[in-house]
């Protein structure tokens, strides 16, 4: 069971919803950080040493100039403006690349090679239950969806995962949702939060995935949140409670269901709600 | 010879745009004719990336041998440099403005891009 926690704002609980669930599991986990901008899962884990790092490359043309007669074709193709042909050699602008290689192959004259260009690492680190696998994009690269694919392709087959996605509702959160089995949406209870709850609500109503809200720092703000949900037919899993332990807690790198065991039925329910929800998508 | 001014509308009378690759339209003006016409950038407005490529492909296309805008960043400036398309920027001023002060010779030509890329 792949379950994905995401949000369309910003810094509403997402992290915090992840790694708590992750720990309150009583088989292993995977963890998988797919906010892979700024991915920060590992400030609140103590891990082992990392078992892997691994390098991830995309795959970027590379034109030999002696083959090339000027046909446009591949700059035709690329709708990413990362090559550009107009009568003459193609100009590449690998930072734009996909990495679809969809260039080459309409290559008439096989003058495009594709050759590997870095964009990234995976970590692979233990903590407890949890396998936690995570992405990191290089300094001065933009495109983060073919990272997030090949930290879900380290997904294994029934061993239930945890998908911390990016904030927003963009090709990122896209790349990290798709083939979810659940999608948790964190918000919080502000004009803000209902706002973009709305946008994440479309997006995932977009790709067919059943998922509920989980309303944090509740108690705060106003009850609209909650209203919209009622109005829409969208459960509500969990409400965490506007509790300033829970932020002091955050703000050390700890754990709420360690430091504050109080909690720790909040999120098991919440386990238990959003494995109900994804099996019953599946009858 | 044609050159393009990035424009805010579809008249001379238009300011000049500042941007390249987002500017809304491109006015492609025919020196030796005296006549335009209006290149639609609108696509480009609205793209999450690539406007400054797209939008230089587009000047090429229109046969344009010069390109007068405020600022060019670095994809667009090497692409409009590969199909050797003469870049000259001016801060303010009318498109018909622009194309006098080109055919004075009072623009300076851009050696290099002036701006960042954006994202």
């Amino acid at each position: 069971m792949i379950i994905a926690v995401a949000s369309g704002k910003g810094g509403t609980g997402k992290t915090t919803v992840a790694v708590n669930l992750a720990r309150m599991m009583n088989e292993r986990v995977l963890l998988l950080d797919c906010d892979v901008e700024e991915p920060n899962t590992h400030l609140f884990l103590k891990t082992s040493p990392k078992k892997s790092e691994d390098i991830v490359t995309i795959a970027v043309p590379e034109v030999d100039e002696s083959l090339c007669n000027g046909c446009g074709e591949c700059g035709a193709f690329c709708q990413y403006h990362a090559i550009v042909s107009f009568g003459t050699v193609p100009l590449v602008f690998p930072e734009m690349c996909h990495g679809c290689g969809g260039c080459a192959r309409v290559c008439p004259k096989k003058a495009i090679r594709e050759v590997d260009r870095r964009i990234g690492t995976i970590a692979t680190s233990v903590s407890g239950r949890i396998t936690l696998i995570q992405g990191r994009l290089d300094v001065g690269v933009t495109i983060a969806p073919p990272l997030i694919r090949a930290v879900k392709a380290r997904l294994q087959k029934g061993i239930p995962s945890i998908l911390d996605a990016p904030p927003g509702t963009s090709c990122p959160v896209i790349a990290t949702i798709r083939g979810a089995d659940a999608i948790l949406l964190v918000t919080e209870p502000t004009p803000f939060g209902l706002h973009d709850l709305k946008l994440a609500v479309d997006m995932v109503r977009e790709v067919r995935i059943p998922f509920g809200v989980v309303v944090n720092r509740a108690g705060s703000g106003d009850g609209r949140v909650q209203e919209y949900c009622e109005g829409q037919d969208i459960p509500v899993l969990a409400e965490i409670p506007d509790d300033r332990r829970i932020a002091e807690t955050y703000s050390r790198g700890r754990l709420v269901v360690e430091a504050l065991p109080e909690y720790r039925n909040t999120f098991s329910d919440l386990w238990k709600k959003t494995a109900a929800l994804a099996a019953g998508a599946k009858d | 010879m044609k050159i393009a001014v990035t424009s805010s509308g579809t008249d001379l009378l238009a300011a000049v745009d500042t941007r390249f690759g987002r500017a809304p339209k491109f006015i492609v003006y025919d020196l030796d004719g005296e006549t335009f016409t209006v290149l639609d950038n609108e696509m480009n407005l609205n793209a999450a990336q690539g406007a400054g490529v797209q939008a230089a492909q587009n000047v090429v296309r229109a046969g344009a041998g010069a390109l007068v805008t405020g600022h060019c960043g670095p994809k667009a400036f090497r692409v409009l440099a590969a199909a050797g398309v003469k870049i000259f920027t001016m801060e303010s001023g009318t498109v018909a403005e622009a194309v006098e002060r080109y055919r004075r010779g009072e623009l300076v030509e851009a050696k290099a891009a002036d701006v960042e890329g954006h994202w």
